[in-house]
C-alpha cells in the first residue's frame, strides 16, 4: 500500500509528488512493525516539506530477504550483462526525461541550486549509469596456463551478491548512482539506505527503477535513521557487503559491525581535511579560482572539500587578494534563485556545528578576512569565511570556511599538506612541471589535482588511501588545458 | 542517375514501406557518384533489377578521405571525448532498434535471407553490437608504467585515423556494424565500401547515422566495385588502415595494395573451411541439429560454416541418416514466407561457382547423398547437399564453396582426425562434438582455428573475439580485441628531472 506526498514548490507554483513507503520489491510499502516516521526539512526555509516511513531492523531484514530472492533468481548469474546493460541505460534515459523535476526535489530536501542538481548532479549521475551500463557487458576473466596437458584454468569474476549501501545527504542523486551504478553491472543487488536527511530523491528514483524494468528486489530503498537501518545493514548475517560515504566515526563503526557480524566486505568514502598547495610559480588568479571552487562548492559540504590552503610564502599576499575577491562573489542563497552559486547548509545540526567552529576560530584570534558574520533570516545560510594565519584546524568542518597557512620550501608544504590523518584529496599549483611531478607523487591522498581541483570523471577511480589492497592506486588529474571561472555560469 | 529508392513490402512476415536516397554517403550528404553512372541491385529470389544506386569511382574515394580527414582534425578523433562517442552510438542503436523491422525487410530483400532470420539474428546482433562498442567508448585506456621518479612514462591508444573499411555481401548490416562499432567507439573517420552485390541497408544506415548526429565526415559510404573502389581504398596513400571482410583471394590483394602504397596496418577476415568433428560419445541429436546450423545457416554463405563434417565410425551411419532427415526438413523457399528457413543463393555469380562445386564433386567420384541441384525455376535456390565418399584432395573437400553443401566424412582415430581437420590452409572456426570433457577440451585445444566450438557451431557474441589463423585472417573482431586494430600506442615519456 503506497502513500504519496505532494511537495508544494512555492518558487514554481508547482507540486512534486513522491512516494513515501519503504521501496521494497518494487513497491512502496509501510513498516512492518513501527510507526516511525522521518521528516524531511528544507534546508532554506527550515520547514518540514514531507514525512516517509522510518524502516525498523525488521524492515532491513525484509529487504535483504528481497535481495537475496532475486539475487538468487532473477538477477546475480541469472541475468545476463546485455540485459543488465539495457535494464541500466534504460534509467539513464528516464532520469534524463525527468532531470528538471528530481534537480527541484533534491533543491527542496538539500538546499543546493536547481541549475547545479540538474546539469551537475544529475548529469554526472546519468553518464555514471551509462559508463557502469557500459562496463556490464565486459566483466572479463582470464584464462592462466598451468599445464597445458592437465589443466584448464581460467577466473571468473562473479558478483558479490546482496549489497547493503549507505549514502550521505551532501549529494543524495550523485551517491545514490555512485554506489548503485557498478554494483548493477556486476550483478549485485542492493538494499539502500538513503541519508535520513535526504531521503527523499532516492524514493523518487526508485518509481524510475520500476517504470526502466528492473526485477523486483534487484534494488530496495530503506530511509532509516544510521542508528537503525544503517547498523542493521551493517552488521546483517546475510548481507554480503557494505559500502558507505560519510563521516569517519560512522565508518569505524560499521567495519567493526561488519568484523563482528559475517566478515561482509566492507568499502568507505569517508571525510578529509584536504589540502591545496599553491607555489611561487602558479598562476594565482587560476589558483585562487580553484581554490574558492574548492571550499565554496556545495557549500563546502564536499568531502574532497580544500579546505586548506597553503601558500609560499613570496606570493602570500598577493595571493590571498586574490583570492578573497573571487570568493567574495560567490552568493549563497535560495536554490530556486538564478543567482544563487550556493545552497544553505544542510540542517541546524550542521549548521551549529560550522559556527562553532567559526567561532572558537575567532576566540582563538585567528584574522578573519572574509565572512565569519551571521546573516539574521531564516535558513541554515552561511557565508564563505577565511581565515588567516590560523594554527591550521584539523579538523573537519564541511561548511565554507577555509584556513590558510604559508610554507618557504617545498619539503615544508608537503609535510604541511602530509599532516593529517586523512587522505582523500589534495591539490597543488604550479607551472614547474617537474615540480607537479614530485610533488604529486609525494602528497599521500587517493587523488591529486595539478592545476586544478575538484574535478572528477566517471571513469577516474576515487577513493582514499587504501590499506584494503596491496597497492595504493592514487588517480592524478593533471590540468593541461581547463581554465576556471567562478563563480561558475550556470 | 541515382534516385530514392521505394518499396512497398506486402507479405506474410512484414508489410511496410521504405523510401531512401540511394546516393554516396559523404561529409555528411548524399550526392551522386563523380562519373554520374550507378549500379543496379538485384533480388536474388527474382533475379530481377530492383534498384540503382549511385556508383562510386576512386575520385569519390578521395573526397571522402579529404572529409574525413577534416573531420578527425576538427570534430571527431580526440575532439569528441569518450563520453561523446558513446552517447552517438547509443542513440545510432536506438534508431536502428526502431527501425529494426525495416532493416531486416530491406536485407532480406537485397540479400535474399529470410526476412525471420534477418530479424531474429542480423538485424539484433548488429544492434548489441553497436551497444556493445558505445559501452567501449570511454574505456580506451592506456597504461602508466613505473621508471623512476624523474619520469612521468605512460601510454596513450590514439585513434589511428582515417580508416578504410571493405564489407561483404553474406552479412551486410552485422558486418558493418561488426566495423564501424571499434572503428567509431575509439574515435577514428571511416570510409567504407560495401558490397556492390549488398549495398542497401549500408545507405539505410547512413540515414541513421546522420539523424543519430555523427558529425559531417566521420562515416562516408563509397558504394562501388572492388577492382575500382576497393582498391582505391586499399591502395591509398591517406588510408591509414584498411579492415576487410571476405576472400582469401581479394584478401591478398588488400595486403599487397597496402604493402605498395604507404604499409597501412590491415585486419582481414577471410574464408574458412572448417571442421566439425563428432565423436562416438556425442549427444546425437544435438549433433545432428547443430551440424546442419554449421553448414545451412545463412545458406552455407558463413565464413565460419562447418563445411566439413567429421563423423567417427562408431556413429556414422545413424548420424548420416539422421543429419539427411534434418537436411531434407529444412523449407528452402521465398524470403517473406513464414516457414522458409533458406532462402536463395545471393547472386547468379555465386550460384554458379556452387553449382560448379557440385558438379567437380560428381566429376572427382564423390557421392551426392542429398541435393546438388537447383530448387525451383526462379532466383538462385540450391537445395541443402551432401557429399559423402570423398577423399581429401577434392575441391569440394579442400575449398570454400560458400554454399549449401556439406561434405561428410566418417573418421576413427581421434589423432587422425585432428590431423585432417588442421590440414588446411584455413583455420577460420572448428567444431567439436563429445559429451567427455577431456577429449572435447583437448581436441579444441589441438586444433588451429581462431574459434573452436565445443558442443555447438556458428555461435557468436558481441564481446567474444573473432579471427582467423592462417590463412583465414590477420587480426580479431568483436570483444575488447577489436579495439587494437583501431588504436595506435604511443608511448609519452616525460623528462621530468635527469639531466644530460
Amino acid at each position: 500500500m503506497s502513500s504519496t506526498v505532494k511537495i508544494p514548490v512555492p518558487a514554481l507554483n508547482k507540486e512534486i509528488s513522491v512516494s513515501t513507503g519503504l521501496f521494497i520489491n518494487n513497491e512502496f510499502v509501510p513498516s512492518v512493525d513501527s510507526a516511525e516516521v522521518i521528516q524531511c526539512f528544507n534546508p532554506a526555509t527550515e520547514q518540514v516539506i514531507a514525512s516517509v516511513v522510518a524502516g525498523s531492523s525488521k524492515d532491513i531484514d525484509v529487504a535483504v530477504a528481497a535481495a537475496r530472492l532475486a539475487f538468487k533468481t532473477t538477477w546475480g548469474k541469472n541475468v545476463t550483462g546485455w540485459e543488465r546493460s539495457r535494464l541500466m541505460n534504460k534509467l539513464a534515459d528516464l532520469i534524463e526525461r525527468d532531470k528538471q523535476e528530481l534537480a527541484e526535489l533534491e533543491t527542496l530536501n538539500n538546499g543546493k541550486p536547481v541549475a547545479v542538481a540538474r546539469d551537475f548532479d544529475i548529469g554526472d549521475s546519468i553518464q555514471c549509469l551509462r559508463y557502469y551500463a557500459g562496463w556490464a557487458d565486459k566483466i572479463t576473466g582470464q584464462t592462466i596456463e598451468v599445464d597445458n596437458k592437465s589443466k584448464m584454468a581460467f577466473t571468473r569474476h562473479e558478483p558479490i551478491g546482496v549489497c547493503g549501501q549507505i549514502i550521505p545527504w551532501n549529494y543524495p542523486i550523485n551517491m545514490w548512482a555512485w554506489k548503485v551504478a557498478p554494483a548493477l553491472a556486476v550483478g549485485c543487488t542492493i538494499v539502500m539506505k538513503p541519508s535520513e536527511i535526504t531521503p527523499l530523491t532516492a524514493l523518487k528514483l526508485s518509481e524510475l527503477v520500476v517504470e526502466a524494468g528492473f526485477p523486483p528486489g534487484v534494488i530496495n530503498t530503506v530511509p532509516s535513521l544510521g542508528s537503525v537501518g544503517g547498523a542493521a545493514l551493517a552488521a546483517h548475517n546475510d548481507v554480503d557487503k557494505i559500502a558507505f560515504t560519510g563521516s569517519t566515526i560512522t565508518g569505524r563503526k560499521i567495519m567493526e559491525a561488519a568484523a563482528k557480524s559475517n566478515l561482509k566486505k566492507v568499502s568507505l568514502e569517508l571525510g578529509g581535511k584536504s589540502p591545496q598547495l599553491i607555489f611561487e610559480s602558479a598562476d594565482l588568479q587560476q589558483a585562487a579560482a580553484w581554490a574558492a571552487l574548492g571550499i565554496c562548492y556545495n557549500t563546502g559540504q564536499d568531502c574532497t572539500a580544500g579546505s586548506r590552503v597553503y601558500v609560499q610564502d613570496s606570493v602570500y599576499d598577493k595571493f590571498i587578494d586574490v583570492l578573497v575577491s573571487t570568493v567574495k562573489e560567490t552568493v549563497i542563497g535560495d536554490g530556486f534563485d538564478n543567482n544563487t552559486g550556493g545552497g544553505p547548509l544542510i540542517s541546524k545540526a550542521q549548521f551549529d556545528r560550522v559556527w562553532g567552529y567559526i567561532d572558537a576560530g575567532k576566540a582563538e584570534g585567528a584574522k578573519v578576512v572574509l565572512g565569519g558574520e551571521r546573516r539574521n533570516t531564516k535558513g541554515y545560510f552561511v557565508d564563505p569565511t577565511i581565515f588567516t594565519d590560523v594554527d591550521s584546524s584539523m579538523k573537519i568542518i564541511f561548511g565554507p570556511v577555509l584556513s590558510i597557512g604559508r610554507f618557504k620550501t617545498e619539503e615544508e608544504a608537503v609535510a604541511l599538506a602530509n599532516n593529517t590523518t586523512y587522505g582523500l584529496g589534495a591539490g597543488l599549483h604550479s607551472t614547474d612541471a617537474s615540480q607537479c611531478m614530485r610533488v604529486s607523487g609525494l602528497l599521500e591522498a587517493g587523488t591529486v589535482w595539478v592545476n586544478q581541483y575538484n574535478i572528477l570523471s566517471n571513469n577516474v577511480p576515487f577513493g582514499g588511501k587504501s590499506n584494503q589492497e596491496y597497492t595504493s592506486v592514487k588517480a592524478v588529474h593533471w590540468n593541461i588545458g581547463e581554465k576556471l571561472q567562478w563563480p561558475l555560469s550556470l | 542517375m541515382a534516385t530514392i529508392f521505394t518499396h512497398e513490402f506486402n507479405t506474410p512476415v512484414y508489410k511496410g514501406k521504405t523510401s531512401f536516397n540511394t546516393g554516396l554517403y559523404i561529409n555528411g550528404k548524399f550526392v551522386e557518384g563523380s562519373d554520374k553512372t550507378t549500379i543496379d541491385v538485384t533480388n536474388p529470389a527474382t533475379g530481377k533489377v530492383i534498384a540503382k544506386i549511385a556508383e562510386a569511382t576512386a575520385k569519390d574515394v578521395d573526397i571522402a578521405v579529404t572529409a574525413a580527414h577534416k573531420a578527425f582534425e576538427t570534430t571527431w578523433g580526440l575532439n569528441a571525448g569518450g563520453a561523446e562517442r558513446s552517447r552517438l552510438l547509443l542513440k545510432l542503436a536506438l534508431l536502428m532498434e526502431e527501425h529494426q523491422q525495416e532493416l531486416a525487410a530491406i536485407e532480406a530483400l537485397d540479400n535474399g535471407k529470410t526476412f525471420t532470420w534477418a530479424m531474429d539474428l542480423d538485424t539484433t546482433f548488429a544492434i548489441d553490437t553497436i551497444r556493445y562498442y558505445a559501452g567501449w567508448a570511454d574505456k580506451i585506456h592506456g597504461q602508466v608504467q613505473e621508471t623512476d621518479e624523474k619520469k612521468l612514462s605512460y601510454t596513450r591508444h590514439e585513434p589511428i585515423g582515417v580508416v578504410g573499411q571493405i564489407i561483404p555481401w553474406n552479412f551486410p548490416l552485422l558486418m558493418m556494424s561488426w566495423k564501424l562499432g571499434p572503428a567509431l567507439a575509439t574515435g577514428n573517420c571511416v570510409v567504407l565500401k560495401p558490397s556492390e552485390f549488398t549495398p542497401l541497408t549500408a545507405i539505410r544506415m547512413c540515414e541513421l547515422i546522420d539523424r543519430a548526429g555523427f558529425p559531417a565526415g566521420t562515416v562516408n559510404l563509397v558504394t562501388g566495385y572492388g577492382n575500382t573502389v576497393g582498391a582505391a581504398i586499399s591502395s591509398h596513400m591517406k588510408i591509414d588502415k584498411v579492415a576487410f571482410t571476405g576472400s582469401t583471394l581479394v584478401g591478398r590483394k588488400i595486403m599487397e595494395a597496402a604493402a605498395k602504397s604507404n604499409l597501412k596496418d590491415i585486419t582481414l577476415e577471410l574464408g574458412g573451411k572448417s571442421p566439425n568433428i563428432i565423436f562416438n560419445d556425442a549427444d546425437l541429436e544435438q549433433a545432428v541439429n547443430w551440424a546442419a546450423h554449421g553448414i545451412y545457416w545463412n545458406h552455407g554463405q558463413a565464413c565460419s560454416a562447418g563445411s566439413r563434417i567429421f563423423v567417427q565410425s562408431g556413429i556414422y551411419d545413424e548420424f548420416l541418416e539422421k543429419f539427411t532427415e534434418k537436411s531434407r526438413s529444412l523449407k528452402v523457399g521465398d524470403p517473406f514466407d513464414v516457414d522458409s528457413y533458406q532462402g536463395p543463393q545471393v547472386s547468379k555469380n555465386q550460384y554458379d561457382r556452387i553449382m560448379d562445386y557440385i558438379q567437380s564433386g560428381k566429376d572427382q567420384g564423390a557421392t551426392v547423398h542429398l541435393g546438388g541441384d537447383r530448387n525451383g525455376t526462379e532466383g538462385y535456390y540450391i537445395n541443402p547437399t551432401i557429399f559423402t565418399n570423398t577423399t581429401p584432395d577434392m575441391k569440394i573437400v579442400q575449398e570454400e564453396i560458400f554454399g549449401p553443401v556439406g561434405v561428410v566424412i566418417k573418421f576413427e582415430d581421434e589423432d587422425d582426425v585432428i590431423r585432417q581437420a588442421n590440414d588446411t590452409v584455413f583455420g577460420l572456426a572448428a567444431a567439436v562434438f563429445s559429451q567427455n570433457i577431456n577429449r572435447a577440451l583437448n581436441t579444441a585445444h589441438r586444433l588451429k582455428a581462431g574459434t573452436a566450438w565445443v558442443n555447438c557451431v556458428n555461435q557468436l557474441h558481441a564481446n567474444v573475439p573473432f579471427g582467423g589463423f592462417k590463412q583465414s585472417g590477420i587480426g580479431r573482431e568483436l570483444g575488447e580485441y577489436a579495439l587494437h586494430n583501431y588504436t595506435a600506442v604511443k608511448s609519452v615519456q616525460v623528462n621530468l628531472g635527469h639531466v644530460m
